[in-house]
Order: C-alpha cells, then structure tokens, then sequence
C-alpha cells in the first residue's frame, strides 16, 4: 500500500486528507509508530482515526484525556466489590488464604480499561488518544512505556504483552507543551485549516446534492472569516453544521437573504466576543468577497 | 531532474540522510539516530526519487512540533535542491560535504575558543547599526560613574559581564517563582497533621487514631515567559539580554523565551544550551531578522494567536524586553496587549530608555501599551536589574 492509496481510500471513506497528512499516515503504518496529529479544534484531527478503523476495517478503541486522568481510568482497575464478595465467599467454604489471593487476583477480576484492551485484541484496533495534551504530564510518561514497549505491568499479575500491535493516533490541542520524548516517539503531521480547493471537495462529499455556486459561497465565506481576527476560527466540523444549517433552511443564495444569514451565523462563532465582531455589514462584505 | 543531483555527489543516500539530519539539528529542529533510521525505513516503501513524497516523509520523521513543521519545507528545499538562503551555517556545512570526516564538528556555533571572544563583537556589529562600541549618541545618567554594574549595557559586552548579567537573572527567577500558598493539600510527606482526617478515621477504629494523616503547602510555581526585542535600535542590548533570559531559563525547565523583531521566534530550546557563549551565537544565527525593524503588536498578536494559549495563565508572569518603538499602530498595541491581560498574567516592561534621563514613555507604542504593564522599569544597567527584583515579590 503506498500513500496515494491511503489518500484514496481516506477519501473514499469521506475523508479528504492533504497530501503531508496521507503520507503521515502511511509512514506511521509502515514503521508502526504512533501518529500524533496537531492543529486547531475543528481541523478533523480526531475524525482522521475514526476514518482510519473504517478502511482498516477495524476496531476504534477511544481513550479521551482529561486532567486527572490515572491509570485506574486508562489502563487497568481490580473489580473491588466482586473481590470483596469473593473473599466472603470463600471464608463460609473455608479455603486457604493463598487460594484466596490467587482467585481475586485473577484475570476474571481485572477490569480492563482502554489502554489494556487495545494491546490485548486479536486485530489491532485503531486507539485513539484525543486530546493528550489535557492529561497530566505523569500520565504522559506512563503514555511513553506503553508506546514503546507495548506492555503493561500489572504489579499483582506481571506483565501483559501486547498481542497485536494497535495503530496508535494521538491528538492534541496546544492546552499544554508535549514533552520532546513523547515527540519522539511519533510520526508529526500538523493539520490545518483545508485550502479552498479541499474544503470544496469535503462539502461535495458530504452534501452531494449541494449546487455548485451556493458551496463555492459557504466556502468562500468561510475561508474569508478565518481570516477575520476572531477568538475562535470555525473549522470543518462548524462549516458542516453551517452548510446543513442553510440547506435545511433552503437558502440558494448566500446575498439573498442578510437577517437569515445572520441568524445562522451562530453555527460558525461560537463565543460572544466572535459573534459581536461579525455584524451584519461584515457578514455582508465577506458574502461579497465570496461571491 | 534534481533527484539526480544527489546520485553525483559522493556518499550513499544514507550518508546524504545523515547530513541533512544534522542540517536540520543545526537549524533547531532535534533530530538524531533514530530519526535517520526511521527514515531509512520509509524510504523503502515510497518512491524515493519523487522529490515530493520524499519531502512529506522526512517531514512526518522529523518535524516534531509546529514550529518544526512550518520550517522543514524551507530547511529540505535548501539542503536538497540547493534551493533558497541557509539559515545558518553554509560555510559550516560546505566544509562538511567536502570532508566527511569533520562531521563531527557539526554542531552548531561552536567555534571553538577563538571565535568566542572575537566573533561576538564582530557580529553585534555586522548585523546591527555598526555603533555598538561608539557608545551612542543619548547621555546616559548611570555611566557617569564607571564602575562595571553601573556601565550601560551597551558597553558590557566581555563574557564576565555576561555571567554576572546571568546571575542577576536567576535571582530575579527566583523572586518572582517562589510563591507561597496558604492551602494545604492532603500528603503523607508533608509536616503538618491533617487532625480532621485522622479524627474522621478514628471513627473507624473505635476512636482510637491509628493512622495519621499530614498536609503539605503545595508547590505553586509561578511561570515566566519572556519576550525579547532585538530589532535595530535594541541590537546593543541584545546580547547582554540574552545572556540574561539565559539566566532565567536555567531556574525552571518551564520558562519560555521568544525573540522578535518582524518574526516571532521561539528560543528556549537553544536557551537552554549550557554554554552561553555558545547560545547566543546560535541564536544570532537563528534570527534571521536580527537588527532589523520591529513589529511589536504584531508579534504580541501572533504570540497570543500561537503560544498564549498554552503558555499564559494566572500564574505567568511575562516579561516584555523592549524600547516600545513599534511600527505598527499603537491602537493594535493595546488591543494586543488587553488580549494578553485578559488571560490573568502580570506583565512586566522592561525598557533600556528608561534608565536614560529625562525619559518619558512617549514612543506611541509603549504609551498605548503602559495602562496594561504591571511593572514598568529601566533596564540598562545590572543595578537596575537587580533594582526591580525586590517590586517583583509584590506583584
């Protein structure tokens, strides 16, 4: 498989990566390193992995981080209750201690969470790690030994080897720096905001029906906001929202109608400073510019 | 048509990898070993003489963050297509593809002991105004008396005063990142006893307190990030400066530290280069603009669209090192800097004008920037350096 195809087949599942992001993805597949992607919100940085597991033909495993994220969330958990239960159990029949320990210390009574279960499936799955940069630095570092070691060590029941190697898509926002050894590890692709060209071809794939003029429109709209000075730029996700926004609401023409247009602006700017700095006389000569 | 270039010259692909790893590694971008065998790899599975497919690969490998990835393009087209002007050391690097054995030499502004003392000089005034000894033409308060701490900065130029410029420095990292907090958070390390924990677990044990509990003050540091001006009228300053971001990167692995004159350049990874000599002249040749106009609001705004988010919150205190003289508007300016307040940082000016007599803020852009600085202060000696340290704890 060389990289034209993997941009292909992202296409033909819906997804139109750019040349650099194809390619990225394919160097990550083929030295089976982990793909961290980086970019505003809103660019399809996580939709690329959801995308990845349809074509694979696979399983998405998603692991969304947070700050406070430990490895009780993320990787593993004993099942307390049901060891608690099962040490009841056994002082009524009247085992011996150590047959104790080693029943709940048993797999049975692991709960596995999404690190875990990623390593341990028959097809590697697509893991997903969103938004990595909101978790805690300790938990990147924990990150670290399972990206380059693909094992984990559970203290009370040794070490459990990865299976299959899952194909390993990380996402961050800029909350906070990475640490240059989890850069290392990774395969970089920086996602922007799509070109003209691009973003047209996304909004023919998701609205096929759409005319032609009145998406070069909402295209031409789109692209002249983001260079608006705006607090928060809308991505492809908001130009999706806004498209069926306006074709659910039948406008053919962007200049037709200025006080619809302006009510359906909420699905671009999402915070109060933005939707101030769009009034409707910007909101005009950015549909003039498009036009 | 260019691919074929590379088959003329001596050395294998893998040679030819290796040397554009340390162009990259001299250009700022880190890359090392692991990197060149990655790239050994992906080579096998594209079309390698696709100039283009080739560029992407080595751009997933090796551009490791965005900076790194804005910059690889220009930093590949020169090195493989001999396309477009070398950031840094061409000579360096011609030296190298005629002998390979000098690979080792590569790294970056190190050259070697002579080039130290001389070179430094030689190059404030190469790339800036030319007046760095002449002593300038503004009548400046603090020289009248020569002894070292009160020369102006642009006469301190000798490694000496470098590393007393750094020192001052780390003293003032350390007023400003020693913060105190009155909380208490739950840890057994601590020294003080959590007595409604413990009494709360004595519920349990019939009253009896079995398992003590302590609290400890949790480290709340206060982060800096500092932004230097070295546009032409500050280049005099520049190195002394620099020499004392240096000083206050080495504290905390967390300071950040930017150049800009009509770019915004991030520096800390270089900053953090021990040796500062060396440092500094890595970051010379790092600035491509160095001495040239200033863009002030400019650069605040691609600092707040590009790196506040992450770096500024209310517990950052940003450092501007400026003269105020901006080309931009000053309405800009303070729309900039009222984006960057809302953030909840302390900003802190520090000019070099102002140690000058009779100085009034009136460069349009630093007047329009004054209602949003916290602390304003001279900073064209080391006494009025070491002045402000003692303001800083109150802010």
């Amino acid at each position: 498989m060389t990289w034209t195809d993997i941009k292909s087949d992202l296409a033909g599942a819906g997804y139109v990566a750019s040349d650099e992001l194809a390619m990225a993805v394919h160097i990550s597949q083929t030295l089976s390193r982990p793909l961290l992607l980086e970019g505003a919100a809103g660019v399809g940085k996580t939709q690329i992995a959801k995308t990845l597991a349809q074509i694979l033909d696979t399983r998405l495993i998603r692991l969304q981080c947070y700050e406070g994220l430990d490895a009780a969330t993320s990787i593993y958990e004993w099942n307390y209750q049901r060891q608690l239960l099962s040490i009841r159990v056994a002082a009524e029949e009247d085992v011996a201690s150590a047959e104790i320990e080693d029943r709940i210390f048993s797999e049975k009574y692991l709960l596995k969470r999404p690190l875990l279960e990623a390593i341990q499936q028959d097809v590697p799955p697509v893991l997903l790690i969103d938004e990595i940069d909101r978790a805690d630095e300790e938990f990147e570092a924990y990150l670290l030994e399972l990206l380059s070691d693909f094992q984990i060590s559970i203290p009370e029941l040794g070490t459990i080897v990865a299976t299959t190697r899952p194909h390993v898509v990380l996402t961050a926002n800029g909350t906070r720096d990475l640490s240059d050894a989890l850069r290392r590890r990774c395969i970089y692709s920086f996602v922007d905001y799509p070109d003209k060209r691009t973003e047209l071809v996304i909004l023919k794939t998701h609205f096929s029906q759409l005319n032609g003029h009145l998406a070069e429109q909402i295209v031409g709209f789109v692209q002249a906001l983001r260079k608006e000075d705006l607090e928060k730029k809308p991505g492809v996700a908001e130009l999706l929202d806004w498209t069926a926004a306006i074709s659910g609401l039948g406008i053919n023409d962007l200049s037709d109608d200025p006080a619809t247009l302006q009510a359906t602006l909420v699905c671009l700017l999402k915070t109060q400073a933005d939707q101030a700095a769009v009034p409707t006389e910007v909101a005009q000569r950015l549909v003039g510019k498009a036009a | 048509m260019q691919t074929t270039r590379f088959l003329e010259r001596s050395g294998s692909i893998a040679e030819r990898v290796t040397d554009f790893m340390s162009h990259l590694r001299g250009n700022g971008i880190p890359v090392g070993f692991v990197e060149t065998d990655a790239a050994m790899r992906a080579f096998a599975s594209i079309d390698v003489l696709d100039v283009n497919a080739a560029r992407m690969a080595l751009k997933a490998i090796c551009a490791r963050s965005e900076d790194g990835f804005e910059r690889f393009d220009e930093l590949f087209m020169a090195f493989w297509l001999n396309r477009g002007r070398e950031k840094s050391g061409g000579a360096k690097r011609g030296k190298i593809r005629n002998n390979a054995s000098q690979r080792s030499n590569l790294s970056l502004g190190d050259g070697g002991p002579a080039d130290r003392s001389s070179g430094t000089q030689s190059e404030v005034d190469a790339d800036g105004t030319g007046d760095a000894s002449s002593g300038g033409e503004g009548k400046l308060v603090a020289s009248r008396i020569s002894n070292l701490e009160k020369t102006d900065f642009r006469q301190l130029m000798t490694p000496d005063a470098l590393a007393q410029a750094e020192q001052v420095a780390r003293l003032i990292a350390r007023q400003i990142r020693d913060r105190r907090s009155r909380r208490r958070r739950a840890d057994n390390s601590g020294k003080l006893i959590d007595l409604r924990r413990v009494a709360r677990a004595a519920v349990q044990t019939g009253g009896e307190p079995l398992n003590l509990f302590r609290l400890k003050s949790p480290d709340r540091p206060v982060t800096l990030v500092t932004l230097l001006d070295v546009s032409g009228s500050m280049t005099v300053y520049a190195r002394v400066f620099l020499a004392f971001l240096k000083g206050l990167m080495s504290t905390d692995q967390k300071t950040e530290a930017f150049l800009f004159h009509t770019k915004l350049v991030n520096i800390g990874e270089a900053l953090r280069d021990h040796d500062t000599l060396r440092a500094i002249n890595r970051l010379s040749m790092m600035a491509q603009g160095f001495g040239g106009g200033t863009k002030i609001a400019g650069n605040l705004a691609s600092f707040n669209a590009q790196y506040a988010r992450r770096m500024v919150n209310g517990r950052t205190v940003v450092i501007i090192l400026s003269d105020g003289y901006d080309t931009d508007a000053p309405e800009k300016m303070a729309s900039e800097m009222q984006r960057l307040k809302k953030r909840g940082c302390k900003v802190i000016w520090l000019n070099p004008l102002k140690g000058w007599k009779d100085y009034a803020p009136v460069a349009q852009g630093m007047a329009a920037a004054l209602p949003f600085v916290d602390f304003f202060a001279a900073a064209n000696t080391l006494d009025s350096l070491k002045a402000i340290a003692p303001h800083l704890e109150a802010l």
